[in-house]
C-alpha cells in the first residue's frame, strides 16, 4: 500500500470476470498516520472502502476488456468491523453481482487472518477512458500487480 | 396496466423512495419523478435483476446525447416498459 498515492493494492492473487482476490499490507509508516491518529496509527475507514473499491474496480475493468474506466458512484451496506493498525495484511475479495451496460455492481469484503473485517456493495459507472495514456498506465499497473502475487 | 409496469413502478417506489401512487405510465422518470442519474442506475440494476436482462443504458444515453433518440423514448415509463418487454422477448427468442 502507498496510502499517499491512493495505491491500495500490493498484489492480485487471483482474478476472473466474476471474482477477484487481492493482497495489501498496511505500511508501517505513512503521513496519513501522523493525523490518524497522532501516536495511535489506524487505517482510516474511508481507505478500507477505497481498498475494496480498487479490488473490485480492477475486476470490473478486466471483465470489460479494459475498454472502460470504472468510477465508484455508490457504497451500500458498508460495515467496518475492526480497527486496522499498521503492518496488517489485508486480503481483499470481490464478486461480480451484475456487469451491466455502462455500470457494474459488486460485493466486496476485506479479511484479516481469515476473519471478515469490512464489507460493502459497490456500484461503478463505466466511462470511456479520458486519455489513452491513462488506459495504458492502468493495464501495465494491473499486470504488475498480477506479477507480484 | 401491464405486469411490467407494475414491477417497474414498484422498483422505482422502493429504490427512490417515491410514493407509488404518484407513478403512472405517462410519468417521465426525470422530469416528473425527479430521479437523477445515480438513482436511475439503481433502478436499472433492479430492473436488470428482476427481468434477467441487461438494459443497454450506455447505448441509450449515447443515442440521446447524439440526437438519435429523445429522452422521452426511454424515460417515459410506458416507453421504458415497452423496451423492457422487447429485451425480455429478445432474450427468450
Amino acid at each position: 500500500m502507498r496510502l499517499e498515492y491512493f495505491q491500495m493494492l500490493d498484489a492480485i492473487v487471483a482474478m476472473s470476470d466474476e471474482e477477484i482476490r487481492t493482497r495489501a499490507v498496511v505500511p508501517d509508516e505513512s503521513t496519513v498516520f501522523e493525523g490518524h491518529f497522532p501516536g495511535h496509527p489506524l487505517m482510516p475507514g474511508v481507505l478500507l472502502i477505497e481498498t475494496m473499491a480498487q479490488t473490485c474496480g480492477t475486476m470490473v475493468m478486466a471483465a470489460n476488456g479494459y475498454e472502460r474506466l470504472p468510477l465508484l458512484v455508490g457504497v451500500k451496506d458498508a460495515k467496518l468491523r475492526q480497527f486496522v493498525p499498521p503492518r496488517t495484511v489485508i486480503e481483499g475479495h470481490g464478486r461480480m453481482e451484475h456487469n451491466g451496460s455502462g455500470y457494474a455492481v459488486v460485493k466486496a469484503d476485506l479479511n484479516v487472518d481469515g476473519k471478515r473485517i469490512a464489507n460493502a456493495q459497490l456500484t461503478y459507472t463505466l466511462i470511456k477512458w479520458p486519455a489513452p495514456d491513462l488506459q495504458a498506465f492502468m493495464v501495465e499497473h494491473i499486470a504488475g500487480l498480477r506479477a507480484a502475487a | 396496466m401491464s405486469k411490467t409496469f407494475d414491477t417497474v413502478a414498484d422498483i422505482i417506489a422502493d429504490t427512490c423512495d417515491i410514493d407509488r401512487d404518484t407513478i403512472s405510465a405517462d410519468s417521465h422518470v426525470i422530469d416528473d419523478l425527479g430521479i437523477d442519474s445515480l438513482d436511475f442506475l439503481d433502478v436499472v440494476f433492479a430492473v436488470d435483476k428482476a427481468f434477467g436482462i441487461k438494459i443497454p443504458h450506455e447505448k441509450w444515453t449515447e443515442e440521446i446525447n447524439e440526437g438519435r433518440a429523445t429522452a422521452e423514448d426511454y424515460f417515459i415509463l410506458k416507453n421504458l416498459c415497452t423496451r423492457i418487454d422487447e429485451l425480455v422477448a429478445a432474450k427468450s427468442a
